[in-house]
């Protein structure tokens, strides 16, 4: 009977303490004379389907209850409801980037034994075989590069990006294809018929899918390459662009410059073998090469790091700021609601007491308001989904292209059960904290007229509203040292004009464009026939765009100075036809620009940023100095134009040459090819456009076009990324001042209804009501000023965190702590704007009657 | 309590567990086990309520207001002071009528259907 009477703890408590000893003496009636395992058997039978049917009666009960409840307060109802739902939709969307991105494993087999071997750095052919022959730490190494091709298909010739890997490289990713095979190493071999390896989205766009596809050729470049296979759609290295993978075909001579860093190398570590133990590996073998070649020390840049981290520092640092950002909405919506909920529980207080003078159990009571937050905090739950799910496709452009991963982020399962831990968390423990609370005041005390909250209650209130002020604080400096930063950086100017631009690339296939003059016609028939059309002023081809190229450095050596390499003496390098600087307005200051009878037979020439100037001939006149440009030779000094921000608006850029475009040797400026071409024009490109493809398909039918966009939109790409985070946080500031605010404005109003005796009393007395709305201010300004204070410390802490990304604003920019204290101290005002003029209409006669 | 038409209509079918305990607290008060021996012996020994289920219906039953808990004890003699013994309200009365004829004309329209052969 024993284990009857235990068993019995599994009915609600109200059912218990009424029939539990009914029911004890019913069982051992009925099953007096069982033996007593066929007894302990019976009791399980008896009491776990009843017990779980009484929950679930109670449950109905109260859920019942519940609705009609908050049926009568809608506006709690909604209120609670939409503060849950922000707090659980902003957290699940940022959960759902950040778990994305930082979190989930990458799409392979066992993906935490892939390493890149060289960090960021590329490395030579050389080293790479050697590392590869010497390291003991790796199961498997492999390399790749970025490459993009002419893809000939129809309707039209397309630019796509590939890769170029060794034979074992997706071998030792651990991806087999989808359909057909990958590289060998006779693949590998120079010289064999050209292979690629296509991926799942190239398949489907241009041959629909087809599994026939393995063993076609396809132009690549000019040249037919036979398809091998399809590789799945979840495959994406090195990132989401790759569409194609092609085999190296190292020749010989790409094993003896060793000083020609061009590959990237992957490795999988060996079971067991801890990154540390790699990098000293790694570290052994660069001082056993150094004892035949002292540079090799050089040659080996970067320590090893996990593929699985190769998230940039700004990256990590943003979706650190967007996580940090939302759990300031979770506190706040959790302080809210508790609010929200206590208020609601010191308001039904003499409901509850006469329930329990009638006879309602403490624990049925509590019972009853938990099951009341969790269904608020469920509703609120499932509609912070719905936000969730609408805002992680505009948040999903905050994830960097840089990972291979599989899949844009979405709402999943992961995600779900993320959300509903935050829903369970806010619901739960802060619908049970003032529930408790609730059932500890005893019947009498509550009924006893005029009973008032007590103080401790009154103490938990006002901390729950300083916290929410302070969060909000917090979210308002965070995100206008965001702006002030956004704001510097596009002050910043580029260096050339940002209206009026469009550009576009047609990247000349090699080996048949190897010949200047050959290229040279391509780029004057373009020219010529897209400067002809109504509404171009000038148009002119270059190496890379500035913003959209930004290597391409070469050093510089002056004759009679001494040869510097660290990488000081250098400068990016261009070829550029006639009318580059006039196309994008950059301003020549000095002698003149590149011109076509600038030919191979002519005395090399270069035109050069002021930068450039200042730092090897400062205070002379530049026109016709000499220096020695990387692989291009002597050039002497023809012109002098404005600086360019060649890398970006937020870094330091090298200083610029332009060089000829014809000036150079057959087939040897592989990668400085001109390639893009600018038209500046007071047509829209959208009547540009079809007349330039024209043009460039009468020069060459093969010839594919790609990247067209305006060179605004190059320049505003710089800052895309801030503003986005920016809109995020904007949003989130803005939901926290709105959440502070309405905090504020309840707690002063619960305040007043509580005190409409004291300030009836005090009007009664003949106290004006301009003095109850100072007085009730006040209260407002106190609460303001004791969350401000802790909120600016945090956010300087804050702002210190994410220095790198404030552009040189500093965490204690004066400017930004006045404004987010202004603004907070308007939302406090305003907050109590309300409950204190509700205060001055208290009527001094009506409530003294009610006493 | 008052009650309409409409709430009677409102619990019927009525769980069978539900009927059988009305009618055993129809004919005169029980208590917990009785009831059980009732229904047992009024059903020829197919239907044993056990406790859990009796005890969730009378639970239930008050609360709906079938039946309501009897304040008059039998003689000291016989009385058990733990036991607590249940009667039918006139409106369990109803309910229960109301699920007799409900019950009634099933069996009339399953013999007007020739599912039935003798006189139920």
């Amino acid at each position: 009977m024993r284990w009857y009477r235990a068993l019995l703890h599994l009915y609600p408590a109200s059912f218990r303490d009424e029939y539990g000893d009914e029911l004890s003496a019913v069982f051992a009636r009925t099953h007096g004379g069982a033996s007593a395992p066929g007894r302990a058997l019976a009791a399980i039978v008896d009491i776990l389907p009843n017990a779980i049917a009484a929950h679930w009666e109670i449950f109905r009960q109260d859920l019942r209850y519940c609705a009609r409840g908050l049926r009568r307060a809608p506006g709690f109802a909604l209120t609670a409801v939409l503060v849950v739902a922000l707090g659980v939709g902003a957290n699940t969307a940022a959960f759902s980037l950040a778990d994305f991105v930082l979190i989930r494993p990458l799409p392979f087999p066992r993906s935490d034994r892939l390493v890149r071997v060289n960090g960021d750095n590329d490395i030579s052919p050389g080293v790479y075989r050697d590392w590869k022959r010497m390291t003991k730490s790796f199961e498997a190494m492999g390399a790749f590069n970025f490459l993009s091709a002419n893809f000939v298909a129809q309707p039209e010739p397309q630019r796509v990006d590939g890769a170029r890997v060794t034979a074992d490289l997706l071998g030792v990713l651990g991806v087999r294809p989808m359909i057909g095979r990958t590289f060998t190493d006779s693949d590998d071999r120079p010289g064999t018929t050209p292979t690629i390896v296509i991926a799942y989205g190239l398949w489907q766009t241009y041959f629909g899918g087809d599994p026939g596809v393995v063993g076609r050729a396809v132009n690549l470049d000019g040249t037919p390459h036979v398809i091998l296979g399809v590789m799945p759609a979840t495959f994406n290295f090195p990132n989401r662009q790759t569409r194609f993978w092609k085999p190296f075909q190292f020749a010989a001579t790409d094993y003896e410059d060793r000083d020609n860093s061009w590959i990237f190398a992957v490795g999988r570590l060996h079971d067991g073998v801890a990154l540390a133990q790699a990098r000293s590996d790694l570290q052994l073998v660069t001082s056993q090469l150094e004892q035949q070649d002292p540079r090799e020390r050089d040659r080996a840049g970067a320590p090893p790091y996990l593929l699985r981290d190769g998230v940039s520092r700004q990256a990590r640092l943003l979706l650190q700021t967007l996580c940090g950002a939302a759990l300031c909405i979770l506190l706040l919506a959790c302080a809210n609601l508790a609010n929200l909920l206590l208020a609601r529980a010191v308001g039904r207080e003499r409901e509850m007491s006469v329930r329990a003078a009638l006879g309602a159990g403490r624990e049925r009571l509590v019972r009853q308001l938990v099951t009341e937050s969790a269904l608020l905090a469920v509703l609120g739950g499932v509609v912070g989904v719905l936000v969730a799910m609408a805002s992680v496709p505009p948040l999903a452009r905050l994830a960097p292209n840089t990972l291979p991963l599989a899949s844009e982020p979405t709402v999943d399962l992961r995600v779900l059960v993320f959300a509903a831990v935050l829903t369970a968390i806010t619901g739960v423990v802060f619908g049970v904290i003032p529930a408790m609370r609730v059932g500890r005041v005893s019947p009498v005390e509550g009924l006893r007229e005029g009973a008032r909250a007590g103080g401790r209650r009154q103490r938990a209130r006002f901390v729950l509203v300083t916290v929410e002020v302070m969060a909000s604080v917090v979210l308002l400096i965070s995100s206008g040292l965001l702006v002030r930063a956004m704001l510097r950086v596009q002050a910043t100017s580029p260096g050339f004009r940002t209206d009026g631009v469009l550009t576009l690339r047609t990247q000349l296939p090699l080996p048949q464009y190897e010949a200047v003059a050959h290229r040279s016609a391509f780029y004057r028939r373009v020219l010529t026939g897209v400067r002809a059309l109504p509404g171009v002023s000038s148009a002119a081809y270059s190496t890379g765009l500035p913003m959209a190229m930004r290597g391409g450095i070469w050093d510089v050596s002056i004759a009679g100075r001494p040869v510097v390499r660290d990488g000081s003496q250098s400068a990016s390098a261009r070829f550029v036809t006639p009318q580059f600087f006039k196309t994008l307005g950059i301003p020549l200051r000095q002698g003149r620009d590149v011109e076509e009878s600038d030919g191979i037979d002519r005395p090399f020439v270069a035109v050069v940023s002021e930068d450039m100037v200042t730092r090897y001939w400062p205070g002379e006149n530049p026109i016709g100095k000499r220096f020695t440009f990387g692989p291009a030779g002597e050039r002497s000094v023809v012109g002098v134009v404005g600086n360019v921000r060649v890398r970006g608006l937020e870094r330091s850029s090298e200083p610029q040459v332009y060089l000829a475009y014809q000036q150079v040797d057959d087939g040897s400026i592989i990668g400085y090819i001109p390639k893009d071409l600018a038209i500046q024009s007071s047509a829209p490109a959208r009547t540009l456009l079809p007349a330039v493809r024209r043009i460039i398909r009468e020069a060459d039918p093969e010839q594919p076009i790609s990247g067209v966009r305006t060179i605004a939109e190059i320049v505003a790409d710089e800052t895309a990324s801030r503003l986005a985070q920016l809109r995020v946080l904007g949003v989130l500031a803005a939901i926290a001042l709105l959440l502070a605010g309405v905090g504020i404005h309840g707690l002063l109003s619960f305040m007043v209804s509580q005190r409409s005796q004291e300030i009836g009393v005090r009007l009664a007395l003949g106290a004006r009501p301009a003095g109850i709305v100072r007085m009730i201010l006040r209260e407002g300004v106190f609460l303001a000023t004791a969350g401000v204070v802790p909120g600016v410390a945090i956010a300087y802490a804050a702002g210190r965190a994410m220095q790198s990304l404030l552009f040189g604003v500093r965490p204690a920019d004066p400017a930004t702590l006045l404004a987010a204290v202004v603004l907070c101290s308007a939302m406090a005002v305003v907050g109590s704007l309300l409950p204190a003029l509700r205060a001055t209409r208290v009527d001094p006669a009506r409530v003294m009657r009610a006493e | 309590m008052m009650h309409s038409p409409a709430d009677v209509d409102a619990l019927i079918p009525l769980p069978p567990a539900t009927f059988h305990i009305l009618m055993a607290v129809a004919e005169e008060e029980r208590h917990g086990y009785a009831i059980i021996q009732h229904v047992e012996a009024s059903t020829g020994g197919d239907l044993r309520l056990s406790a859990g289920t009796l005890y969730r219906s009378i639970a239930r039953m008050l609360e709906q207001g079938l039946i309501i808990e009897s304040m008059k004890r039998p003689a000291k003699a016989i009385d058990d002071p733990r036991r607590r013994y249940y009667r039918i309200t006139p409106f369990g009365k109803a309910v229960a009528r109301a699920e007799a004829r409900r019950l009634t004309q099933l069996v009339r329209l399953a013999r007007a259907q020739g599912l039935l052969t003798e006189p139920a």
